[in-house]
């Protein structure tokens, strides 16, 4: 049933967030394409090898494999990686993969690395679900995308960007409460 | 980049301890998740436990069918939480569990709550998680929220519910189609995700119906949108109109390509590019309509972001396959993408300019590919080495520089699959550019002297012994074959001396000396290595005397082997139990595996070292032969036409029929194709019961009933009429597909003894004039309908009454008539008020006939059609003008 890329509508095939041994962090498949978890995790393996010898920390970087492109960047011990069909726009994927790079790194405040993504997970997950809903692109801005996420923690919604230094300082301490407590 | 790497070497101690979710355990997560269920909601608590579900899931973890039910009953307790990062994780942790629908009632009146709840996040979200668990009942409940939500002020819901109606029109179209006068709103609406959402649902729905999507097309296009994945999504709908609405290079210039060429001065490069691709793709593109969209692209080979100068790179790379003097200009950028950090670049690049390059560029070219490939992965080699092969066919001069170039990295280290794509690029080589043979079979030799492929030596082998005796000094291949003979392994020395023998016995003078060669090889340690020098030391006869051996059997040896393997493999397997004796006469030679024409066929990836992959033959071709197959249908002459498949029973009915319509000269053959899709019953003794009685002139002469047929393999039946010679005779028939059914045991597969006799009602089969006529079309048909002449023509008029559209007639029209439509004139511009359509074809009896149709729009709807004939033949132009004024 699937269209020509031509008539279709842009979509992501799926979103990676791995750490710097290949191991899962965070993902989401949006796709049938890898329908067992093994074959997920042969295709992870595969985009981490290829690009992992690549240095995509400044500018976000691309590669094409099994038909697959696939658009990625690098900060820290995390890799991010968004993957589309061959046929697809490599600038629109190059877009979801900023808005995906850059939300995640307001949402942790800039200490973007495994154990802050980890701890913040919810934040990671729920940033994923804000992006793309099953393949569809859903929202490119990524000040919007981690407003929308972390509107659970701050009352009003405004853009966490532009939230007050008392603000941020609040958000901070109780931040570190919670990591005390665990 | 090397301060985080000594960041990560301090931190990587206590980092382990430091991951939350260090230890985790499904058990004892399931456990905890009984908090869910307390009295008092602690949410934090709450969001931490759905987290660490979430994270169990994420790693692959996988719930079992009870396990997920409990954790989706706790879960929707959580309902009761007015905390809202809670309530986030439920929206989540509910779409990742997938209910099953019985389950899904028990959320639905909370998540409609939430739909109609004053907090706008709430919305948004509780809409995209019903209508991911939703089924087709529950929608038409909640579809009046839907509607109302697309057209919501917040962009946020609008777009959530319109997202979700994407993914519903693949389920539920027919509901969401009613939804098209809200999402028409929401095109126009200021947010520029909302208007992408709407734009890409909007055409969905429409898709189907040309008209519309072109309409949509041309206001949208005038208008301003806003998002530039809108703008990239209506590029993409306008090539697609474009492409559909034919051709019109002639009159002058396409439409819409200003559109096009527009968005190329686009702020968003996003849009930019998509706008460049699509103009690259457009069918017949000009040099003029391609230049603003080389320009473009060209800046972006020098851009800064990977992204983009792969896009551009990988783009010019298609564009140079068919326009490669267009791409020229941008060869200078494009050399500079050589050392490009990204590998996947600079690959594009060089395939690129291999394929742009002249012929005065080839020597500095091959000199930057050198360095080049030194640093590169296999499968980019094996890309490059494809790209040198086809410049090599391009500029036959180079040859020298460009053999040399595969001969040397031939000798550098690499695996199987770019080995073999070196081997085979210099075998077509020697097989093209005669000059090239001898360098190239010296270059082969001297691989084999020190490779590791089996498969890749004896191959080579095998291609030596056909080339290597044809060339000027054949002596000189024998030591480099006789070496294998004493270095191999028992594959490669078997084959080695299968090559010598064929150098004996194409080159007398060396005749005495390969003997001498061969009998030492019977002293090989390996059974067939012996066997085959033996075999060839009796062929070529000894002392160097020419023997008069049977001529069959050198050319069975020496000559090329003709017969299809798989014929020969399947006469092989009748041979062993009988008694006769094999006779290799008797294979049959049909089968058309044509590896010598495939070899030349450019364009197609040409096969290398004598394997051929013949492709899955015509249908029309498999139908002739599978009929041939049948004595009875035998002596009905020369097959005319197969009809396309005519479903006789609707989808999904227990028993799946469709016929194919055979029309020979004097018979008609209806071929009834059964699918049984009940696994619970085998039936047998399957016929199709055909009544004639609306088709007088057909009397029926044989049936061929299906002895059994098991669920889910489809099997065949006949019925053979006899109708009167060389006429288009047309009629009605009436089908019963009778059978006896058994019933079969599910869990054992067994059917049982006895079974019951059945009969099963299909629907009508026609047989109308359009199954004698083939659709033949003709490359000029100008040319055709001059030389045709005036003599048999007929032209009449006829008005064809009030019609959907004008596109519509034409197909109906062709439709009726079942000729070929010639250059493109089935294709109607829209908006247009006539067309003329050219079809052409072959009548039963071989009678070429030509049709020219011209339409024309008479008052609002009505259509009028003037039809002009030609053939060889009066009656049968007369034939046709009967078809159009019956049907």
């Amino acid at each position: 049933m699937s269209a020509p890329y031509s008539e279709a509508c842009p979509s992501v095939k799926n979103i990676l967030l791995l750490d710097s041994d290949g191991k899962r962090v965070a993902v989401k498949y949006f796709s049938d394409d890898w329908p067992t978890n093994a074959a997920k995790e042969a295709f992870e393996r595969v985009v981490f090898t290829k690009t992992q010898k690549t240095n995509a920390r400044t500018e976000a970087e691309i590669a094409m494999f099994e038909n697959y492109i696939v658009v990625y960047k690098f900060v820290q011990d995390l890799h991010f990686f968004v993957t589309g069909g061959d046929d697809e726009n490599e600038l629109i994927l190059a877009t979801v993969l900023t808005a995906f790079f850059d939300s995640v790194g307001t949402l942790l405040r800039g200490n973007v690395d495994k154990r802050e993504a980890l701890e913040n997970l919810d934040l990671i997950l729920l940033c994923i679900d804000e992006i793309v809903d099953g393949g569809i692109i859903l929202e490119t801005d990524p000040n919007v995308i981690a407003g929308k996420v972390a509107s659970n923690s701050i009352d009003s919604a405004a853009p966490l960007s532009e939230q007050t230094l008392t603000q941020a300082f609040a958000t901070a301490r109780e931040h570190f409460t919670r990591s005390l407590l665990k | 980049m090397a301060q985080p790497l000594v960041k990560k070497d301090d931190d990587h101690d206590d980092e382990a301890e430091y991951s939350p979710f260090l230890g985790i355990e499904k058990g004892a997560v399931l456990q905890e998740a009984r908090v869910f269920n307390d009295p008092q909601l602690d949410a934090r608590r709450c969001s931490q436990v759905i987290t660490k579900l979430l994270y169990l899931l994420n790693q692959g973890d996988t719930f079992t069918k009870v396990e997920a039910t409990e954790v989706f009953f706790a879960v929707t307790k959580l309902f009761q939480s007015r905390d809202l990062g809670l309530r986030r994780m439920v929206y989540l942790i509910i779409k990742e569990l997938s209910p099953s629908s019985d389950e899904v009632i028990i959320v639905t009146s909370s998540l409609m709550k939430d739909m109609n709840s004053k907090i706008d996040m709430y919305r948004a979200n509780a809409i995209r998680v019903l209508c991911r668990i939703t089924d087709g009942t529950l929608l038409t409940q909640i579809e009046r929220y839907l509607k109302q939500a697309i057209v919501d002020k917040n962009p946020v819901v609008a777009s959530a519910a319109l997202v979700s109606g994407i993914h519903l029109l693949q389920t539920n179209p027919e509901i969401v189609k009613r939804w098209s006068n809200e999402v028409q709103e929401a095109v126009q609406s200021r947010s520029p995700l909302v208007q992408f959402h709407a734009l890409a649902l909007l055409h969905q729905i429409r898709q189907n119906d040309r008209l519309a999507v072109s309409k949509l097309v041309t206001s949208l296009t005038r208008g301003t949108v806003r998002s530039p994945l809108a703008q990239c999504l209506l590029i993409r709908y306008t090539s697609q109109v474009i492409r559909e609405s034919g051709n019109n290079t002639q009159s002058g210039d396409r439409p819409f390509y200003d559109y096009l060429e527009g968005c190329l001065r686009h702020k968003s490069e996003m849009v930019i590019f998509e706008a460049a691709r699509a103009i690259t793709e457009l069918n017949g593109v000009t040099s003029r309509e391609l230049t603003p969209a080389i320009t473009v692209l060209q800046l972006f080979l020098s851009s800064s972001k990977p992204v983009l100068r792969f896009a551009a790179v990988r783009t010019l790379n298609k564009v140079a396959m068919k326009h490669s003097m267009a791409v020229t200009n941008c060869n200078i950028d494009m050399e500079s993408l050589i050392s490009d950090q990204n590998r996947s670049i600079a690959t594009l690049a060089i395939t690129t300019l291999l394929k742009t390059g002249n012929e005065s560029s080839v020597d500095r070219l091959m000199k930057q590919i050198t360095n080049f490939m030194s640093d590169i992965a296999d499968e980019f080699k094996i890309v490059v080495v494809e790209a040198i092969r086809s410049l090599c066919l391009k500029f036959p001069l180079k040859y020298r520089s460009l053999m040399n170039f595969l001969s040397n990295i031939l000798r550098e280290e690499g695996g199987f699959d770019y080995k073999k794509a070196i081997v085979d690029s210099i075998v077509i080589l020697i097989r093209d550019i005669p000059d090239a043979k001898e360098s190239g079979l010296l270059h082969l030799c001297e691989f084999i002297e020190d490779c590791e492929f089996t498969y890749l030596s004896t191959q080579i082998l095998h291609f030596l012994g056909v080339e290597g005796p044809k060339t000027s000094d054949p002596s000189k291949y024998i030591r480099y074959i006789y070496n294998r003979v004493h270095l191999e392994n028992a594959t490669v020395r078997a084959s080695a001396v299968s090559t010598l023998a064929k150098f004996g016995a194409a080159v007398d003078e060396l005749k005495p000396r390969i003997f001498v060669l061969l009998r030492r090889c019977v002293f090989d340690s390996d059974d067939e290595v012996r066997d085959r020098a033996t075999l060839y030391q009796n062929t070529l006869g000894g002392d160097g005397s020419v023997v008069e051996t049977d001529k069959d059997v050198k050319d069975f040896l020496f000559g090329s082997f003709d017969i299809p393997l798989v014929n020969l493999e399947t006469s092989l397997k009748n041979y062993v139990p009988s008694e006769e004796p094999f006779d290799i006469n008797s294979v049959p030679r049909e089968v058309k595996s044509a590896p010598l024409a495939e070899k030349k066929a450019p364009g197609k990836k040409p096969t290398g070292l004598g394997v051929s992959s013949s492709g899955p033959p015509s249908t029309a071709d498999s139908y002739e032969r599978m009929l041939l197959s049948i004595p009875e249908f035998a002596n009905f002459g020369k097959l005319f036409k197969s009809s396309a498949p005519v479903e006789l029973t609707e989808a999904e009915t227990e028993y799946a029929v469709n016929v194919v319509k055979h029309v020979y000269d004097k018979h008609i053959v209806f071929q009834y194709n059964c699918t049984n899709t009940i696994p619970e019953q085998l039936l047998e003794n399957v016929i199709v019961i055909v009544d004639a009685s609306e088709a007088e002139e057909f009397s029926e002469v044989f049936s061929k009933p299906l002895r059994s047929l098991p669920y889910d393999s489809p099997g065949q039946t006949f019925v053979a009429f006899e109708k009167p010679e060389g006429l288009a005779t047309v009629g009605k028939f009436a089908n019963i597909l009778r059978f006896i059914v058994k019933e079969v045991d599910p869990s054992t597969g067994e059917a049982e003894e006895d079974g019951v006799e059945d009969e099963y009602q299909l629907e009508d089969l026609e047989v109308v004039a359009a199954d004698y006529i083939l659709k033949v079309g003709v490359s000029n048909f100008r040319n055709a309908w001059e030389s045709m002449g005036a003599d048999c023509e007929r032209v009449d008029e006829y008005g064809l009454g009030p019609r959907e559209s004008l596109a519509e007639a034409v197909n109906a029209v062709i439709t009726l008539l079942g000729m070929q439509p010639c250059e493109g004139t089935e294709v109607v511009p829209p908006n247009s008020r006539s067309h003329t359509c050219l079809l052409s074809g072959v009548y039963i009896g071989n009678i070429k006939v030509l049709v020219r149709l011209s339409f024309g729009l008479d008052g609002p709807k009505d259509v009028a059609m003037k039809l002009a004939v030609r053939s060889e033949d009066e009656t049968v132009s007369d034939a046709i003008h009967e078809i159009v004024a019956c049907g």
